[in-house]
């Protein structure tokens, strides 16, 4: 997801016997359906995933606006441009909110900023894909703002009360990208035949990397069993890949698409697709860095950085120097 | 396997929230007011130079698509908080004070509304 591999604890998920009262109190709270404020007494492997997880998914909301600003400049009409613009805006607001989550667990903006310019913490794979043709707006909106979705919405009621707020207000503006996405799809797959190939290609590169998203089978995994017994992972991954499959093939036929798997096939006992597994060697060779656009992406961020320092460093010497005149006037 | 290192954040200059440092922007609350005559409602934070820079930037951040008409910036560290301890002793003491609510009180039906 735009979270990926969170590690927690570690250790597998104790019984409210085996737990401290503070700690019994806190996950009775949860399973109870109550939510945990900044303030109140968490676990410290609590705290830690959660800033791991939201720091993620806000790296990700960040680097996830430079395949889609590639092409702002060359969209084909003043409204595609402004439509895309209004679209990767949100994508920073969207990174701002769950910073400011994170921030509230007593992180600070510039460390979680720090980790991800070192690569310490990582964003969303499926930003390391570069965006050839304008079809891949279409595809993005589409594939990846429509994966995004299956596990941002089950997110608003995460335990967090900062990050769940900060999902409701995603969610909020998410259905727009989508749309926006399937918007350009429908143009290009009903256009000149140049163009319906153009649509036909940008779904063959993007389908395996959304279904990547949702991260490898996470069953036996004991970092999910903790997250979801903390109520910050909501469904395990196979789950949401389903989901996101049996909704996402009908809208492709509906474009006259054909999706890039010869076994999916629809399951009439089991009511959902059977689909091929995307190649898993490649996730975590693009996790390691090696994506098609890792370099770029991070040099990109890095620069943007290095380049706004001497604007972060000037604002805050005028508020001060401000400051000091008004105390002085006083 | 790449996933974020299990790394600590204890040895990083965290702050509660809400502390300013020295390096950053300080952190302002973010209060907007809604076209329909309601109060200011916190909807969130932001990190900005001064309280004429927070306001812009709020507005950026959170009135992208008319939520509201008035925006109240306030810088968090100048936010006093109760705190989850003192929860029992704050509102405990109103639970058994059900008289201030109008339903303790039967009225006959003949009395009519009221």
């Amino acid at each position: 997801m735009y979270a990926q591999m969170i590690k927690s604890t570690g250790k597998g998920v104790k019984s409210l016997d085996e737990m401290e009262p503070d700690e019994r109190a806190f996950q009775e709270r949860i399973n109870a359906g109550g939510k945990i404020e900044p303030k109140d007494w968490m676990p410290d492997g609590y705290r830690k995933t959660l800033i791991r997880q939201i720091g993620q998914h806000a790296h990700s909301e960040i680097v996830g606006q430079l395949p889609e600003g590639n092409w702002i400049t060359r969209a084909p009409t003043l409204e595609r441009k402004a439509i895309l613009l209004a679209k990767v805006q949100d994508e920073a607001g969207h990174g701002l909110y769950l910073y400011c989550a994170a921030e509230t667990l007593g992180v600070s903006r510039d460390q979680l900023t720090r980790d991800l310019l070192s690569g310490k913490m990582k964003y969303s794979s499926i930003f390391n894909y570069p965006t050839l043709t304008w079809a891949d707006m279409g595809a993005v909106g589409w594939l990846v703002d429509g994966a995004a979705i299956m596990n941002q919405v089950p997110l608003q009621r995460t335990s967090y009360g900062p990050y769940a707020r900060a999902m409701v207000r995603i969610c909020k503006e998410e259905s727009f990208h989508q749309r926006q996405g399937f918007d350009i799809m429908m143009k290009m797959a009903n256009g000149t035949e140049a163009q319906r190939k153009m649509a036909q290609d940008a779904l063959n590169r993007f389908w395996y990397p959304s279904l990547m998203m949702f991260g490898p089978s996470d069953e036996n995994s004991v970092h999910s069993a903790q997250s979801m017994a903390w109520k910050i992972k909501m469904n395990s991954n196979d789950e949401l890949r389903q989901k996101f499959v049996d909704q996402t093939v009908p809208q492709a036929e509906y474009l006259g698409l054909t999706v890039p798997d010869e076994h999916l096939k629809w399951n009439e006992d089991r009511g959902s697709y059977e689909f091929s597994e995307p190649d898993w060697d490649e996730f975590f060779d693009v996790l390691q860095g090696n994506g098609p656009c890792s370099v770029d992406r991070m040099e990109a961020r890095n620069k943007a950085w290095d380049e706004g320092r001497w604007v972060r460093e000037g604002l805050l010497a005028h508020a001060e120097k401000k400051r000091a005149r008004k105390m002085a006037a006083e | 396997m790449s996933s974020p290192e299990s790394g600590s954040y204890d040895a990083t200059e965290a702050a509660p929230h809400g502390k300013p440092r020295a390096t950053e922007w300080p952190l302002w609350e973010v209060f907007i007011r809604g076209q329909h005559g309601l109060s200011h409602r916190h909807v969130g934070s932001l990190h900005a130079a001064d309280a004429e820079s927070a306001i812009k930037n709020a507005r950026d951040v959170y009135t992208r698509r008319n939520e509201g008409v008035s925006i109240w910036v306030v810088e968090a560290s100048a936010i006093a908080a109760s705190s989850p301890e003192e929860k029992g002793p704050l509102y405990e003491p109103s639970n058994d004070k059900v008289y201030r609510h109008p339903t303790f009180f039967d009225i006959p039906d003949e009395v009519g509304a009221m």
